[in-house]
């Protein structure tokens, strides 16, 4: 890689306090993401990526979370920027959408105020340009009749219109990379295909960095370039797409393609669940945090969390026994 | 909007209709002899019968009440029967002196309350909060009447600086926006102010705690709004309630400060409901329950119309 990566994080660690307890959610992720390349981090709810994805931007609480590492994002170490710095890189330089546009957007501001008061938070312009290229915003994203969405509500647009509004205000500040939590977890299976597309479109319009947190591998075949695995708080796998879909090397990738139904579900069919529970954040396994769920798993899994391995160049595991695995 | 406002006028009509005759009827329903008051104790038979059909005591409870809906539809709501003197300009004057008590408390209540609130939401669970919590706690459970007394004792007898009763200096009757006239307001004024801060503050804190728990919240920092911008978002999601809160706090303060009015001798609805009551004047006390509920019907009614131009939420169907 000659280039520098647009998004490259080290020995990510996020710990929440709450309570007396201390939730371990995040625990040593390293990633990198490549100018103009679509990463999706799957997993199950609790595994760790949305964390993930917020410690990014430095969204969590301060007060009651504690982030270890090396963040840097376009070249800019994120651990070291000041409060105003962060402020000035959220916007114009990476953006964040999220899972379900109804709560994610102001209630009680039109999509036009919302959109106007990011450019003019970050550019200084007359109000009457800021609504102009708020409109324009909003015709990037191809939503119907973008001159009434202007002046719309959130909760007075259809799912699907939202989830474009939240990626025209994302996208408004041209930012070159983009945090995609969940986008299509909240909408309909049509509506779904539609944003997935129209991500793909800009993404390459724009010659955008994506980080796409979905819990969908379907969602997650659709944009992605190369797909991280997590579990238990940290990425146990991670290789091209299709390396990825044609030899997972992780037992749980195996499991969790298999739980996807091939050619659809047929009737009668029982659709194929992982047998277990998440790890307990509050409480994680001393080893690797899939072993009490493993079929393979051994006396080593249990005491030891395996070290990251190469299967080749750019796919790599975090399992004791990759290689001896039955294929 | 214009249409909704006109369609919650046309529903309160028949809210005024009713609550006239639940104030009637009560008034009536109540034990005692409202011509006791006037009568000496030895007045002749005949003279009672005369003064029973002066004040149309002798005719049918239905045919009372219809005549007093239509002469108070006219502005008339008859005569006091301890003063002599007209209801209407009683309680007209009564609730010009109560409202701007009410206002200002109201004022008072929400410049603290909505601190409280704030610091309460925005450092829950800090040593601030506590401090907001317990005051507000606090002021709703103090009782305002003996509170009221304390500020007498204290800042009247004690240190002299404001009058302790009265609603403007001897001999004068007409109100005056000046200080002679203002500084009778700021005890009795403050004292009722203690309920509507604890309120106000009790519910913007809870609001504000909640607007800042919700998603939107890390929407508005991932765009690379700074904590004033932030704050902005929350005032204005908080405003509705917070308004609606303070409008309905205005309607009680009209009629629910019988106890400090009658304190600070206030020559306002609460004082003029006292007298009413203990002299057993029924055109009175019947007149001022129904203005104060036309108040609170009113200040309802405007309540709702501001809520729903400040929360696009609420559908204007």
């Amino acid at each position: 890689m000659s280039e520098q990566p647009m998004v490259a994080v080290q020995d990510l660690k996020v710990r929440f306090k709450r309570g007396g307890q201390t939730l371990a959610a995040v625990n040593g992720v390293n990633l990198s993401v490549a100018r103009g390349e679509v990463l999706a981090l799957i997993g199950e709810s609790g595994s760790g990526k949305s964390v993930t994805l917020r410690a990014l931007m430095r969204l969590h609480a301060e007060r009651s979370t504690r982030i270890e590492g090396r963040i840097e994002i376009a070249g800019q170490n994120l651990m070291a920027l000041s409060r105003r710095q962060l402020q000035a890189l959220r916007g114009p330089v990476a953006a964040m959408i999220f899972q379900e546009p109804l709560l994610a957007l102001d209630p009680v501001y039109t999509i036009g105020q919302q959109i106007i008061e990011t450019l003019r938070r970050h550019r200084p312009m007359p109000r009457a340009a800021a609504r102009e290229a708020a409109l324009e915003a909003l015709r990037s994203v191809r939503i119907p009749s973008p001159e009434q969405r202007l002046d719309a509500y959130p909760h007075e647009m259809s799912g699907g219109m939202r989830q474009r509004a939240m990626i025209a205000l994302a996208l408004a500040c041209q930012p070159k990379l983009l945090l995609a939590d969940e986008p299509t977890t909240a909408l309909d299976a049509t509506v779904q295909i539609q944003i997935l597309i129209l991500l793909r479109e800009l993404q390459q319009a724009l010659g955008l960095s994506i980080i796409f947190v979905t819990h969908d591998i379907a969602a997650a075949v659709e944009v992605a370039d190369r797909i991280a695995v997590m579990y238990g708080g940290r990425i146990v796998e991670q290789a091209p797409l299709a390396e990825l879909l044609n030899n997972p090397q992780h037992p749980y990738t195996r499991v969790l393609l298999g739980t996807r139904p091939k050619d659809g579900l047929r009737k009668g069919e029982r659709l194929v669940s992982i047998p277990g529970a998440p790890p307990d954040l509050a409480n994680l396994p001393a080893g690797c945090a899939f072993a009490p769920r493993c079929p393979q798993a051994s006396d080593l899994c249990r005491s030891e969390v395996p070290a990251i391995e190469a299967v080749l160049a750019d796919h790599s595991v975090c399992c004791h026994h990759w290689n001896r695995l039955p294929i | 909007m214009l249409a909704y406002t006109f369609r919650r006028l046309l529903l309160a009509t028949p809210i005024l209709l009713g609550v006239a005759l639940v104030c009637f009827m009560l008034v009536h329903l109540a034990p005692g002899d409202p011509l006791v008051s006037v009568m000496p104790p030895d007045a002749s038979e005949a003279l009672r019968e005369q003064l029973v059909k002066a004040y149309g005591f002798d005719k049918p409870l239905p045919v009372q009440f219809g005549l007093w809906l239509w002469h108070a539809l006219h502005g008339d709501l008859g005569m006091s029967i301890a003063s002599g003197r007209s209801v209407a300009s009683e309680v007209f004057n009564a609730v010009g002196y109560s409202l701007r008590l009410a206002v200002l408390a109201t004022v008072i209540g929400f410049m603290f309350g909505s601190l409280f609130g704030f610091v309460g939401g925005y450092f829950q669970g800090s040593w601030l909060d506590k401090l907001a919590s317990a005051c507000s706690a606090i002021g709703v459970s103090v009782p305002h009447y003996w509170l009221g007394m304390l500020m007498v004792i204290v800042f009247s007898s004690q240190l002299g600086w404001l009058p302790a009763t009265g609603g403007g200096p001897m001999g004068q009757s007409a109100w005056a926006w000046d200080w002679a006239h203002l500084q009778f307001m700021v005890l009795p004024a403050i004292t009722l102010s203690v309920i509507p801060t604890g309120i106000i503050a009790r519910t913007v804190r809870a609001q504000v705690a909640e607007i800042l728990a919700q998603e939107f919240i890390v929407g508005l920092r991932a765009k690379g709004l700074g904590e004033w911008g932030l704050f902005r978002h929350v005032v204005k999601n908080a405003a509705p309630t917070a308004m609606a809160v303070m409008g309905l706090q205005i309607g009680y303060l009209m009629g629910g400060s019988i106890l400090v009015e009658t304190v600070f001798a206030w020559p306002g609805t609460g004082l003029l409901l006292n007298s009413a009551i203990f002299q057993r004047d029924l055109p009175l006390l019947q007149g001022t329950i129904w203005v104060l509920a036309l108040f609170f019907v009113v200040l309802n009614l405007l309540v709702d119309i501001l809520q729903t131009l400040l929360d696009p939420r609420i559908k204007r169907g």
